[in-house]
């Protein structure tokens, strides 16, 4: 499936260098990719039902900021996607492709198609906030650093439990701190405002982090 | 100053979990007494047992007379009085404060005074458990984790009451098995299960959500973050039920809602829908197809 990008600033997803964007085609693909434009609010695509998908990044906002809201109605041919990224560690091989209720199908196995041939896994999910990932592991990641403060384990003690007892690649406090806590605050406060569940709230040491970073 | 531990009982050896924790003492040199009140559990498990260390030979892990002489080691009762010569009992009897309770103030009339009661509890407190034993600063919280006989993490919890020598002696035997121990506070679910228990009800609300399906989420968690295994199949592998139970067992205790059994999940379980053991829960067993929840 060929796709051509438009990029309107820096991708999260795809980086400078990486082999997605180099095998783009021009702008007479069937799939538009629309690039970086995670954070803008308003619409960051060009509407264009002739395209088989209009797909576009998403940061950890929802893809209906981009498109409006209908009610639970909404739908077309744009799709939304994140690239699932620790900080600033390298991406991993997982795209979250978001849907709304009315999506075409069509462009749900377009989209797919794209990120498929260039080896990378495709999981579909809603357009709700936190996607599957931080949806997911972020109230993990709180509740690991509330046991620290509370002195339930040392965070080494924490980390080898989950990497031994798990089997996980690394332990939730190494991998939030390296992914930067200052972004767990900005993505748990987003979750929070949404869901306004305790788990989402954000820990006390990311809010440290985020007033740190201020100063 | 320690005491040596020399000869340990198993309490609830009759038990998968039991069992596998009888291997890691006996392969670790210890002359081991595995304890269950059934002898057609412990028949049982002297067969596993016997089949694990056969394989351990044919794969190169041990010679045969390191076989012979481990399973040598190992004796199996119905009898608590048989557990008197032990420094060190490890109950893994059915997840229950009350029966922990009364198992360990059973054997504080049986057992020597030096001797040392751990709990493998994983929900429990070890302060509770403890508590009107007779010897509540000898015991200590020793949580293996499934399958005990290959895992090599063990999660020490000292009770209120938990002497430091306790502590020190059961952390020494530990090591000495040749298992990894990580310290920490007698809280609900240590850190093993603080951390999925929650973790793993976020997952059944997320599908209930309407999120993603069962087979996207475990393809998701295992592709971004490498877990061996999606949360899905975990929690079909280790049972709905099971997972209901430490709900049951946490919320009550943390008032955390993220330890509430999510209503999807009392729905599979009054469904019958328990994991692998009946079949069918996020997935169906009859043909590996997706069941959606």
């Amino acid at each position: 499936m060929k796709y051509s990008i438009t990029r309107s600033g820096v991708s999260r997803s795809f980086p400078e260098g990486d082999a997605f964007l180099s095998a783009a085609s021009d702008d007479s693909a069937d799939v538009i990719v629309y690039l970086g434009a995670n954070g803008l609010s308003g619409p960051a695509y060009h509407p264009d039902n002739a395209k088989a998908a209009i797909v576009v990044e998403l940061d950890i906002e929802c893809l209906g900021v981009h498109t409006g809201e209908q009610s639970g109605e909404e739908g077309s041919n744009v799709v939304g996607f994140a690239r699932y990224r620790n900080g600033e560690d390298a991406p991993s091989g997982l795209v979250e492709l978001v849907r709304q209720p009315n999506a075409e199908e069509s462009a749900i196995f377009a989209a797919r198609q794209v990120f498929e041939e260039a080896g990378l896994e495709v999981v579909v999910c809603a357009d709700q906030a936190g996607r599957i990932i931080d949806r997911l592991v972020r109230p993990k990641y709180n509740a690991a650093l509330r046991f620290l403060d509370e002195g339930l384990a040392s965070a080494k003690d924490m980390d080898m439990t989950c990497r031994l007892g798990l089997g996980y690649r690394d332990g939730p406090i190494e991998r939030v701190e390296r992914g930067d806590l200052a972004r767990h605050f900005k993505i748990t406060q987003a979750l929070f405002e949404t869901y306004g569940t305790p788990g989402y709230a954000p820990a006390r040491r990311a809010i440290v982090a985020k007033q740190r970073k201020e100063d | 100053m320690t005491n040596e531990i020399r000869r340990v009982g198993v309490c609830g050896a009759g038990g998968t979990m039991g069992a596998g924790i009888a291997i890691v003492v006996a392969r670790a040199g210890f002359e081991t007494v595995s304890h269950d009140l059934s002898q057609d559990a412990l028949d049982a498990a002297k067969k596993q047992i016997s089949g694990f260390f056969g394989k351990s030979v044919e794969r190169g892990k041990m010679n045969g007379t390191a076989r012979d002489a481990t399973l040598g080691r190992m004796q199996a009762t119905t009898s608590l009085d048989a557990l008197a010569g032990c420094d060190l009992i490890i109950e893994a009897v059915f997840e229950d404060l009350r029966i922990k309770q009364d198992l360990f103030r059973d054997l504080d009339s049986v057992c020597a005074e030096h001797t040392i009661f751990a709990s493998n509890t994983s929900t429990l407190s070890i302060t509770e458990i403890a508590s009107g034993c007779g010897r509540e600063d000898r015991v200590v919280g020793m949580h293996f984790c499934l399958p005990a006989q290959l895992m090599k993490l063990i999660e020490m919890s000292p009770g209120m009451n938990t002497s430091q020598q306790t502590f020190r002696s059961a952390w020494a035997f530990v090591d000495q098995a040749g298992q990894t121990p990580v310290k920490t506070q007698d809280k609900p679910g240590f850190i093993l299960n603080a951390l999925l228990v929650p973790f793993n009800n976020d997952v059944i609300r997320a599908v209930e959500a309407g999120v993603a399906s069962p087979a996207d989420i475990d393809k998701a968690i295992k592709a971004a973050l490498g877990y061996k295994m999606g949360p899905c199949e975990l929690l079909d592998l280790v049972g709905l039920d099971t997972q209901m139970r430490l709900c049951e067992a946490f919320y009550p205790v943390t008032l955390d809602v993220r330890s509430s059994a999510p209503p999807l999940l009392r729905r599979m379980v009054a469904a019958g829908h328990l994991g692998r053991k009946s079949g069918r829960g996020f997935y169906s067993y009859d043909g590996n197809t997706m069941f959606g929840g």
